[in-house]
Parts: structure tokens; C-alpha cells; sequence
């Protein structure tokens, strides 16, 4: 069923992009939508197009592990916005015709901006089609059964040929569908998890699988003499520790058990975990056996006491959105969070994943992910973050094209509001879906991404398969989107006004049409290449880049008579090459690479703090070096 | 719902107004943003005080944040429209809704 739910999806969109094919006739139509798409419309679109595999997947799953901390992405996605509309989308609309660059080059007719703006546009939303991809992927895996590289080609397939055929128009539709139908379910998912409340034992739910009841994680008692461990149940023996004493191998009737070992209350705890062995001949073992279908890791979340009353079956009944909440932060309820631990054990690779016991009152306020109380450097990336979040949304391409789609600055105006009240509702939802997800047991332990449609799940596999049909629709109407934006850079801001080629509009779109389908196999490639890697810090890197590249130079536009074109060129450059550089020297990235984090060359994750005033320096002092009293051409 | 060439806005009568409203109205929001930064980054444990229904500020302020978006839009769209309508008549190209 869940497969015909998805096909059925797909089917729809598909059939609205070839239908409305027929009605795109001009490069305007192609690029722009004839820009009379009515504003209601559009400002749904808009939050179709912004909602993407990081706002559903991403945000839910990282609030689904650290709480507070990814809701913080919410918030700062979303006063982008403020951005967006009090400083840009008027304006905006007064200067272009099709895409932002041609807006910076309104004054100017600069080759030097219409390179830059054009190349920031493509740079941008290759970061921003990366995490689309790879949640493609993360998708199909527990709906299919399929690898990953099957959903990224899948999602890549479809996009190019509604892009290919149809252009803006149908994507702008597309979008709508898909925004509002995200938006609805998830309004009924949260109404599902306040309606079921809160247990203390949850069923283990996966897809696929049978519902299995509450699995009761060993803890046990110990002290510790002269450096050695000792159970408080004799039965058990210790026949390892590793991780720096973190993880105590126990055997009892002959059978190895991992243990984290946490201090509770001024008492030594150990704690049951879950781990994966990859041995050296490379089998795969999970908690002790060989891995297999049977025997995999378990879904996990719960609460280990609820305000205070622990044990079995405590449960809460129906609760109101804000008694959720309430329950939830209160300092004596306890949620079990889990975190990864990777060592060798011999010629073994072990990962680790142990429970951590943590008060409400820590989950529902910032600081398990982003170190608030930490040092120096901690906070400032915390504000780097909030900064770039609060910059990159009024400076995403893919969004600012659709300013075009209206025709008037007021309808433009009303858009975004619209889009405003739209993604305001969705993020409040997802800090209910990513607390559900918390503490429901059906968070899988590899990765967190799928979090919101594993939630869905517990309720029913009608409403897995239509959240996730959802989910690929969203990745579906954010990549389209990002695509067009590529394709209007290339068609264009390049081949067009760069160069001069003076095409026709049948040209024109045939060109844009051609970039759609290459962009979309780069995006295919990148998809693949990326697996595993976290959607919202990818996504983070394009608000970082759009922000440092874009943002300085369309406010400076819009507010400084002094601006110049070389200014305009010159801080787009130096803006993507600062927050690029950052982000590829950073701790986050030389774990990716396999070297130390310690070693990294810049020890901020989040480049904003620097790349976004360095972009503003520079136009500024370049503006100023290169003022022309007569002439404004480059 | 046609797809024609895309309009050419007109000259925007209360242009001025509308930029400088809306600067004001950014730096109210970008205040309160701040306000949450610094909090977060200085007392961060203020973030857990209940404020009001069980909830602790950190969700009050984090739902404010979202509500007081869509508030001050509103608002920003009403001003916006009135000086539209004030000034359509002397300018004699409004901008269509």
C-alpha cells in the first residue's frame, strides 16, 4: 500500500508538469511563470519551496536527538523572513525581470556582476540540491527497501523531467500541492502524538517489521575499588573496558554484554547499550550475533520517567499541545537520548550507542547540541549560526526568483506574508513531531533524518507512506526550484547577457532546458557521492554561502548610492570564497576527510561571523576605490 | 490562471515609505533576535524559567519569535497598503493587487 500511496504522488505530479507544459510558451513563461501566478498561490509555493528535505527530515530529526538545539533552526529559518520581506521583496521587484542578478546588474550592465551573481546562484544551489538528494535517498531506503542511490536517481529522474518540460509553472504548482499537503499532515501527526500522549514504554516500531513491545535496557549498580569495577550482581563478570573506561564489557552465562558506565545521582551506573561490531574479516555483528534481518539495531526513544513517576506503564492519556510541552521540559521527567562511541575492541571496530539519561528541563531549552555554556569559540558559533540562518533566506536564489512570479511589488508583499504564516505553523509543528519522534521508540539509532516519517509509522503504515509520499514531494518541489534557479543563471544571466550570445526566447528555453537536465545529473552525482551526510548541515552551508555572497550585496544595492558595480562583483567573490573556504578547513569537515577535528585549520563550524562582514567590507572599500562620478559601467 | 510575459512593474508611489517602514520594522524584529542570541549565549539557563501554561522560555520566546513575524508582516502589509491607496490617486499608476 505504501508503494501505490507513492506512486500515486508521483503520478500527480508528474501529470500537472505535462499538462501545463502546454501553456509555457516564452522565456518569461519559462523562466518566470508569466509572473501572474496570483499571490495566494505563490506564497503557498513559496513555503512549498522552502520547506525542503532539511526543514521536514532534518529539523525533526536533529530535534528528535538533541531537543531544544534543532528547533533553534526553526527559529532562525524562519526570521530569515522578516529579512526577506521588510528589507528585500519590494524592492526587489523593481529592479529584474527574471533573477536576481539581473536585479544586482539593474544600475550597472556589469559583466563582472552578472558572472559573479550568476556563479554564486549555481554555487548555492548545488549546496542546497546536496542535502535534497541525500534525503532523496535516506527516503526510499525504509520505504523500498532500496539502496540509496536508487532514491537519489529516482528524485533526480522525475525533476529533470518536470523541469525539462515545464519550467516555473509547473514547479510553482508543484509546490503549492506539496506545501500545503506537508503542512496538513503534519498538523495531523502532531494531533496524533497529543492525542496518544506520553508512556514510559513505548512499542518498538520500524517499517516493515512487526510491532514489538518495549525492550527493558539492563542497568545495574556497581562500585569500584583500587581501579576495579565491580557489578552489583555478582552474575555478572568484567571482561573489558574501553573508551577510556566509558564502555565495560560484561559476560554473563557466557554471553558478552557493552556497558556504558555513567555516574547518577552520586552512584555508579551501568547502563545496557547497542552496538554494531565490524570485524576484521568484515562480518557484521550487531549487539553480540551476526547481523541480519532478524537481528538488527532497535528502534529506540523514550521517557524513563514522566514528572517524577517512573516504572512500567506510565503513561500520560491525551494531552493539550502546551501540557505536552509542559511534561516534557519539567526538570523530573527524564528523556533517554542516545550518543555514539566508536573504539577498537582488538582487530574490531565497535560503535557504541549509550543511553543518556537527560531532565526535561535540559532538552527543551539550548545546549546539548550547541554548547552555549561552553567556551568562547562554542558560543561563537552558536551566534555564527543564528546569524547565517537569520541572512541566507532573503539571499537563496531559488527563493528570490520567485518574486518574479507576481506581478506587483504588493502581491509580492502579500506572498510572503503568507508564506511567512504558513512556515511559521509548519516549524511550530515540527517541535512537536521531533519530541514524538523522542520519545515514542522509533528513532533509528544510524541516522535521524527519517525520524518524522518513522513517527508516522507508530501510528500506521497508511500514514508512513503518505508523510513519506509528502517527504519526496517536498524533495521533489525544492529541487525542481533549485534547478530552474540554476538553469535561468546559465540560460540567462551567462550565455545571454554574459556573453552576449543574443538568443531568442525559444533559444532561451531550450538553453535553460539543457542546464536543467545537466545540473540535474550533477545533482544525481552529488546525491550519491554525499550519502550519510547530515541534511541540515548541509543546508546550513548554503545559507552560510547565499548569505555571504548575495545578502551584502542586494541590501548595499538597495540602501547605498555609493555601491559600485565592481563593489557588487567583488563581494560576492570575496563573500562564497570566505564562507567556502570556512566551511572546508572546518573541525566538521576534517572528520569528514578522516583527519582530526582538533587539527582543523579554523575551528568555526558555521562561517557566517566572519564571511558575512567580510562580504560587506569589501564592497564597501571597493565601492569607494572604484567611484565613478560619470558612469556606472564596468 | 494565464501565463503571460511577465509584467513591468510601474513607478512605485510610496516606495519611500514602504523602505523606510520596513527598515524599521527590521531592526524591532532584528532587536528581539538579538535579544534571544544573547540570552542563549550569556545566561543560558534563564531558558529554563516556566513563563506562562508550564511552558519555559525558551518556547514562549521561541514561539514568540515566530508569531511576532507574521504579527509585524501583518501589520507592515496594512501600512503598506493604506499609504498604496493614499497616494494612488496623485501618482496615477497604482500598483495592482
Amino acid at each position: 500500500m505504501a508503494i501505490v500511496i507513492f506512486a500515486l504522488f508521483v503520478g500527480l505530479v508528474l501529470f500537472l508538469s505535462f499538462y501545463l507544459a502546454r501553456r509555457t510558451k516564452s522565456s518569461s513563461g519559462y523562466f518566470a511563470a508569466g509572473g501572474n501566478i496570483h499571490w495566494s498561490v505563490n506564497g503557498i509555493s513559496f513555503a512549498g519551496d522552502y520547506l525542503s528535505a532539511a526543514s521536514f527530515l532534518g529539523i525533526c530529526g536533529m530535534i528528535s536527538t538533541v531537543g531544544y538545539d534543532g528547533f533553534l533552526y526553526s527559529i532562525g529559518y524562519l526570521a530569515g523572513w522578516i529579512v526577506a520581506l521588510f528589507v528585500v521583496a519590494e524592492s526587489l521587484k523593481q529592479r529584474g525581470k527574471y533573477t536576481f542578478a539581473d536585479a544586482l546588474d539593474s544600475s550597472f550592465n556589469s559583466k563582472g556582476i552578472q558572472f559573479a551573481a550568476a556563479l554564486s546562484t549555481l554555487v548555492v544551489s548545488i549546496c542546497y540540491l546536496i542535502p535534497q538528494m541525500v534525503g532523496a535517498g535516506a527516503l526510499v531506503t525504509p520505504l523500498f527497501g532500496l539502496p540509496h542511490w536508487a532514491g537519489v536517481i529516482m528524485v533526480g529522474t522525475v525533476v529533470i523531467i518536470i523541469v525539462a518540460t515545464a519550467g516555473m509553472t509547473s514547479t510553482t504548482y508543484v509546490q503549492f500541492l506539496k506545501g500545503g499537503l506537508l503542512i496538513i499532515f503534519s498538523a495531523i501527526l502532531v494531533a496524533c502524538v497529543c492525542i496518544r500522549g506520553l508512556s514510559t514504554t513505548p512499542d518498538r516500531v520500524a517499517p516493515n517489521t512487526d510491532r514489538l513491545p518495549f525492550y527493558e535496557y539492563k542497568k545495574l549498580a556497581a562500585t569500584e575499588s583500587n581501579g576495579t569495577l565491580i557489578p552489583a550482581d555478582a552474575s555478572y563478570s568484567v571482561s573489558g573496558t574501553y573508551a577510556g573506561g566509558k564502555i565495560v564489557k560484561l559476560r554473563k552465562d557466557g554471553q558478552d554484554i557493552l556497558f556504558s558506565k555513567l555516574a547518577e545521582n552520586g552512584a555508579l551506573v551501568l547502563r545496557e547499550t547497542q552496538w554494531k561490531s565490524e570485524k576484521a574479516g568484515g562480518a557484521l555483528w550487531v549487539n553480540g550475533a551476526p547481523a541480519s534481518e532478524e537481528n538488527k539495531l532497535r528502534p529506540v526513544g523514550h521517557l524513563e520517567r514522566i514528572q517524577g513517576k517512573t516504572g512500567a506503564e506510565v503513561t500520560t492519556g491525551s494531552l493539550s499541545p502546551f501540557k505536552l510541552l509542559a511534561i516534557l521540559g519539567d526538570k523530573d521527567t527524564t528523556a533517554v537520548r542516545w550518543k555514539k562511541l566508536t573504539f577498537a575492541d582488538g582487530e574490531d571496530t565497535v560503535t557504541a550507542y549509550c543511553q543518556t539519561p537527560t531532565p526535561g528541563n535540559e532538552v527543551l531549552r539550548p545546549g546539548l547540541k550547541f554548547k552555549v555554556e561552553g567556551t568562547g569559540m562554542d558560543r561563537l558559533n552558536f551566534v555564527s549560526l543564528m546569524l547565517a540562518l537569520f541572512c541566507g533566506t532573503a539571499a537563496l536564489p531559488h527563493i528570490l526568483i520567485r518574486y518574479y512570479t507576481v506581478p506587483s511589488p504588493a502581491c509580492a508583499r502579500k506572498s510572503t506574508i503568507v508564506a511567512i504564516a504558513a512556515i511559521g505553523f509548519f516549524y511550530i509543528l515540527t517541535l512537536f513531531m521531533g519530541l514524538g519522534a523522542m520519545t515514542s521508540g522509533v528513532l533509528n539509532l544510524e541516522s535521524n533524518n527519517m525520524s518524522a516519517p518513522l513517527l508516522a509509522n507508530s501510528f500506521g503504515t497508511f500514514l508512513f507512506a503518505v508523510i513519506s509520499a509528502i517527504a519526496f514531494a517536498t524533495i521533489l518541489g525544492t529541487v525542481s526550484g533549485l534547478i530552474v534557479a540554476a538553469s535561468g543563471a546559465v540560460a540567462h544571466d551567462i550565455m545571454d547577457k554574459l556573453f552576449d550570445l543574443k538568443l531568442t526566447d525559444h533559444q532561451k528555453v531550450f538553453a535553460g532546458k539543457a542546464t536543467a537536465i545537466i545540473v540535474g545529473v550533477i545533482a544525481i552525482v552529488l546525491g550519491i557521492l554525499f550519502k550519510g551526510m547530515n541534511v541540515s548541515f548541509l543546508v546550513g552551508w548554503a545559507f552560510a554561502v547565499a548569505a555571504s555572497a548575495n545578502l551584502p550585496a542586494i541590501v548595499m544595492l538597495l540602501f547605498w548610492k555609493k555601491t559600485t558595480a565592481k563593489g557588487i562583483t567583488a563581494s560576492i567573490l570575496v563573500g562564497m570564497s570566505v564562507a567556502l573556504g570556512i566551511i572546508l578547513a572546518s573541525p566538521s569537515m576534517y572528520e569528514r576527510y578522516g583527519l582530526a577535528a582538533a587539527d582543523a585549520l579554523v575551528s568555526l563550524d558555521n562561517p557566517g561571523i566572519i564571511s558575512i562582514p567580510a562580504s560587506f567590507v569589501t564592497l564597501v572599500i571597493v565601492s569607494l576605490l572604484t567611484q565613478n562620478p560619470k558612469a556606472k559601467t564596468a | 490562471m494565464l501565463h503571460e510575459p511577465a509584467d513591468q512593474s510601474g513607478k512605485a508611489c510610496a516606495s519611500a515609505y514602504k523602505t523606510r517602514l520596513g527598515v524599521r520594522m527590521f531592526l524591532l524584529y532584528g532587536a528581539v533576535y538579538v535579544g534571544f542570541v544573547a540570552i542563549n549565549v550569556i545566561k543560558p539557563v534563564l531558558m529554563e524559567t516556566i513563563v506562562v501554561f508550564g511552558l519555559n522560555l525558551a518556547v514562549v520566546y521561541g514561539f514568540g519569535l515566530i508569531v511576532a513575524a507574521l504579527v509585524q508582516a501583518l501589520v507592515y502589509n496594512h501600512l503598506c497598503a493604506a499609504k498604496e491607496k493614499e497616494l494612488n490617486g496623485s501618482c496615477g499608476q497604482g500598483e495592482t493587487d
